[in-house]
């Protein structure tokens, strides 16, 4: 991790992208009439943090699986810096037969470090996320947000330049998701890495992100993007941020009543058909 | 070591708590009058204090544990109990069944001095020995073969399609069933017992790890991918450690087969040649009409099945289990 600290200032250059989505689209099956993903154009610069968010239906999961090379995208291409992303899901995904320390371990291993380097640099990782006395706890000795720092170390663990976030915090209480935003806020700053974060939270992603990026749904496209000049440490009750987060809501309640006069439109079409029938019947 | 953690988390949940209150008032004005101050250095710290207290409020419900005399009564006492009134009907039954002469029925001090006075000449701790190395073989045997066969079933789906129904209807089907075709093919021979064994454990084996390797949460194999594990490094480290829970249990099924039908094997197939056995002895009993050694060899078939599932496999379930926080205690 400390060499990407090095390295990230001079790889932070503008022209160069940490991650590079053109033209993505997304189907499953043969159903390319119906793309989750349509036509997805993304630059996101070395050590950006850029907020993806959307309704539900809007892919934002499935964009960052495919970032991360879990799935092959339908058409169009991808690139991210280092050939890789580490992810971070919503639930931790710790692996419950390791500890805490060992789920750490495991990553450094299959990242080929040796032997007598993992316990330190597990051990180096675990005080990052401060949880260095949980290093022999198992994931349900855990709170809940306990096991998702260990899950963020582990994904820094994995020393990607880019790092996924698939609504890390959804599942948490908003105490400790407040909590986890600073923190996240200063790793981030610390470590200089890239960040993709996937979220249905307007405030959330005000309170985070660089750049705001609301999609559409079904199928889902950029609709919209914000620049967000706010310095961090925010705070999620920042005027700034609040303002920031109403502006997008609006916008994302823009989004979703598209979606209304669809299915009204399709209501009124079935309702119709049904009234035919009845009046066949009768 | 539980003390420890204890006193550790109290403390910090103390000064977690004392730092709060301290600066509920005193964080605005600082923030507000002293921006020279590093901003995010003081955020930082108290990040940290924050952090500590909601881990404290988080984890300190765990870390009572009970003690080992409380663990001993509830997990020993029960079974003992339950023994001793079992003996106590047992008896009561003898001393009721004595005078109406219809059935016979030994006490426990009758089948007691059977089997004390039958050790030597009917050797029956060289038939327990015999037994128990006889199952370890074919247990092994059957761990190895229905391992293949489980990974390759759950792995291959055509092959999977074809066996798996097999696979369990072998689980239905006694396993003594085979003690014919094996007398026909091998005659009365160690092959035989040991073909016995073999079908009756290996399904079993099989149909566990299959079920184990179905159930592994599909998250972990993503999460192993994102890592970095392909290949074998992602059977090594994700899919086995994930599946073992229902391996274990299908090996501890396998094993109550496995003794199971050799018992059956035994009982049946009896050849000077193939030296003494359990079963043997309850066929000796059979032919002598020695009830008393009869209900001997039930027992020590008895003691030697659950001993080996609670010295062996309970254990190591047991523990699966807890690192895991799947059981309730």
């Amino acid at each position: 991790m400390t060499v990407t600290i090095d390295e990230a200032p001079s790889a932070r250059t503008l022209t160069e992208a940490a991650v590079r989505l053109s033209g993505v689209s997304k189907w499953f099956g043969k159903e390319s009439d119906k793309p989750v993903l349509d036509g997805i154009d993304l630059t996101v610069a070395p050590g950006e943090f850029v907020c993806l968010l959307g309704a539900s239906g809007c892919g934002k999961s499935t964009l960052l699986n495919l970032v991360a090379g879990l799935d092959p995208v339908s058409a169009g291409s991808i690139e991210v810096t280092g050939g890789r992303a580490a992810l971070m899901f919503q639930e931790s995904a710790l692996f419950p037969w390791l500890t805490a320390a060992g789920n750490i371990e495991l990553a450094l291993r299959l990242r080929g470090v040796g032997k007598a380097q993992r316990r330190s640099e597990a051990e180096r990782l675990l005080s990052l996320v401060r949880l260095e006395g949980a290093a022999h706890k198992r994931a349900h000795e855990l709170s809940g947000g306990m096991r998702q720092r260990v899950a963020l170390a582990r994904a820094l663990a994995q020393q990607a330049e880019v790092l996924l976030m698939d609504e890390p915090f959804a599942a948490l209480d908003a105490i400790t998701r407040d909590v986890l935003h600073g923190e996240l806020t200063a790793l981030w700053q610390e470590t200089g890495v890239t960040v993709l974060f996937v979220t249905h939270n307007v405030r959330e992603a005000a309170r985070l992100g660089q750049r705001v990026i609301l999609l559409s749904s079904r199928p889902g496209r950029v609709a919209r993007e914000w620049r967000v000049d706010i310095p961090q440490p925010r705070r999620i009750e920042d005027a700034a941020v609040s303002e920031l987060a109403r502006e997008i809501t609006d916008e994302l309640h823009q989004e979703i009543t598209k979606h209304a006069r669809l299915a009204q439109n399709s209501g009124t079409q079935r309702s119709g058909i049904q009234s035919k029938e009845t009046r066949r019947n009768g | 070591m539980a003390n420890e953690t204890a006193t550790f988390e109290s403390g910090s949940f103390e000064d977690a708590s004392l730092d709060a209150s301290g600066a509920g008032g005193a964080g605005i004005e600082r923030t507000a009058t002293t921006t020279a101050k590093p901003v995010a250095d003081n955020g930082q710290s108290r990040l940290a204090t924050l952090e500590a207290g909601l881990d404290a409020l988080d984890t300190a419900a765990a870390g009572t544990r009970r003690p080992w005399w409380r663990v001993l009564v509830s997990r020993v006492l029960p079974p003992v109990v339950a023994l001793v009134v079992t003996l106590g009907i047992w008896d009561l039954l003898v001393v009721m069944h004595v005078h109406s002469g219809e059935i016979m029925l030994p006490g426990p001090g009758d089948v007691w001095d059977s089997l004390t006075a039958n050790w030597g000449p009917s050797r029956i701790g060289a038939a327990i020995w015999d037994s128990v190395y006889r199952a370890a073989i074919g247990f092994a045997a059957s761990v190895v073969i229905g391992s293949v066969i489980g990974l390759l079933v759950a792995r291959v789906a055509p092959l999977r399609a074809a066996v798996q129904p097999l696979l369990s209807g072998l689980q239905n089907l006694p396993s003594v069933a085979w003690v014919p075709i094996g007398i026909i093919w091998f005659g009365v021979t160690s092959a035989t017992i040991y073909t016995v064994v073999l079908l009756g454990a290996v399904p079993s084996i099989a149909v566990g790890l299959i079920d184990g390797l179905d159930r592994v949460p599909p998250i972990y194999l993503r999460v192993g991918r994102n890592l970095g594990a392909r290949g074998l490094d992602s059977v090594r480290f994700v899919l086995i450690p994930a599946a073992l829970p229902g391996y274990v249990s299908g090996m501890k099924q396998g094993w109550a087969f496995a003794w199971r039908s050799l018992m059956a094997a035994e009982l049946i197939a009896i050849s000077p040649s193939l030296g003494p056995g359990v079963g043997q002895v309850m066929k000796f009993a059979q032919d002598n009409l020695d009830l008393s050694l009869a209900i001997g060899s039930i027992i020590i078939i008895l003691i030697i099945g659950i001993g080996i599932n609670q010295l062996f496999f309970a254990p190591l379930e047991r523990r699966l289990l807890r690192t895991r926080g799947l059981s309730r205690s």
